[in-house]
């Protein structure tokens, strides 16, 4: 068995003008498929081949560096085009957005804590909005690590995923990420991030 | 005295075709001066405000690390360019240890290519003086710098994505094979 590159939900220009549909499609088809076959090739003939992504990132400390940038950037971008919609955007509600007021103060504080994490974090990376025993956190990680990863500073389950690798937002925003991470809540898909902390 | 943006010792279009000028313009007025104005607001008041930019990557962390090398690392990028000046490798001390470590140049550019391909992320590959006089290639992520390990940095190539996603996107490879063209050997050989 071998991991395949998901289709979108949506097409390549669905989510502009926040997200180009030039980024778009280079990011599924070069960027994600990369990671795909590359994790794909890493993990054949191995006792991994058969396990899930989830199984394989839970452990990822006891594997080879290629699995846990490979496998990260399979699960990651999955995540990512996921939990976006070109009916996003808006307003939490009802159990998430409770639990959003409930551990960061306000939609509000918890935004700007998210955007705080995705605009600092130095180099490629992702930020999180992460469930850990029903209590949410933000965070971010380096390169293509996640929080299913052993080596998580902040493990959970991700419900929202942020690229802020440069190929991301490049060829529309250039230097200006924080405009990316504004532009992202437009996009967001509030009804898919509720099922995922459900 | 704050740390100043150096000019580009070039047009922003004389890299062309390898890098486009909206790239330079881009890399150098934006990347480039972030990390100065960065440096500048972090350093008041603490005990690098009138460090050099050397002490800075041997000595600091965090945020005043990060900016601090990364104005060294793009000032060094930037000034080992010029486009069809001197393509050549001219008999030098430099060339003589180049075949001593590598036996050829086309084998110390494969050896950095390949550094080059490999580094996941955001950083820089480097060609370096050891202590003890001998060449060697090196990885560092984000704004790492060799000065910090007593390393002496000769030649390097910024591979953040946004040295070469305006020109190249994902085909990071066709940017380093490119770089060869532009590298200025009389400034590579007068570092070593
Ligand atoms: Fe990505
Ligand atoms: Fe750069």
């Amino acid at each position: 068995m071998s991991f395949e590159l998901p289709k979108l939900k949506y097409a390549y220009d669905a989510l502009e003008p926040n997200i180009d549909a030039r980024t778009m499609e280079i990011h599924h088809t070069k960027h994600h498929a990369a990671y795909t076959n590359n994790l794909n090739n890493a993990i054949k003939d191995t006792d991994l081949a058969n396990k899930s992504i989830e199984e394989i990132l839970k452990n990822i400390s006891k594997h080879p560096v290629a699995i846990r940038n490979n496998g990260g950037g399979f699960y990651n971008h999955n995540l990512f085009w996921d939990i976006m919609s070109p009916k996003g955007g808006g307003l939490p509600k009802g159990d998430l957005l409770d639990a959003i007021n409930r551990d960061f103060g306000s939609f509000e504080k918890f935004k700007e804590l998210f955007n705080n994490a995705a605009a600092t974090r130095f180099g490629s990376g992702w930020a999180w909005l992460v469930k850990n025993e029903g209590k949410l956190f933000v965070s971010s990680t380096p390169n293509q690590d996640n929080p299913l990863m052993d080596i998580a500073e902040v493990k959970g389950t991700p419900i929202i995923g942020l690229d802020v690798w440069e190929h991301a937002y490049y060829l529309k925003y250039q230097n200006r990420r924080p405009e990316y991470i504004d532009a992202f809540w437009n996009v967001i898909d509030w009804d898919q991030v509720t099922k995922l902390f459900m | 005295m704050p740390f100043e943006l150096p000019k580009l010792p070039y047009a922003y279009e004389a890299l062309e075709p390898v890098i486009s000028k909206k790239t330079l313009e881009f890399h150098h007025d934006k990347h480039h001066a972030a990390y100065v104005n960065n440096l500048n607001n972090l350093v008041k008041g603490t005990k690098f405000e009138n460090a050099t930019l050397e002490t800075i990557i041997k000595e600091a962390d965090g945020g005043i690390f990060n900016n601090g090398a990364q104005v060294w690392n793009h000032t060094f990028y930037f000034e080992q360019f010029g486009k069809d000046k001197y393509d050549v490798l001219k008999v030098s001390s430099f060339s003589e240890v180049v075949y001593r470590d590598y036996g050829s140049l086309d084998i110390l550019k494969d050896k950095f290519s390949t550094a080059a391909k490999t580094l996941f992320g955001s950083g820089w590959v480097w060609l370096v003086e050891k202590k003890d006089g001998k060449l060697d290639i090196i990885q560092t992520s984000n704004a790492g710098n060799p000065l910090r390990d007593g390393l002496k940095p000769i030649l390097t190539c910024d591979v953040w994505e946004h040295a070469y996603y305006i020109d190249y996107q994902n085909r990071r490879p066709d940017y380093i094979e490119s770089f060869w063209k532009i590298i200025d050997w009389e400034v590579i050989a007068n570092r070593y």
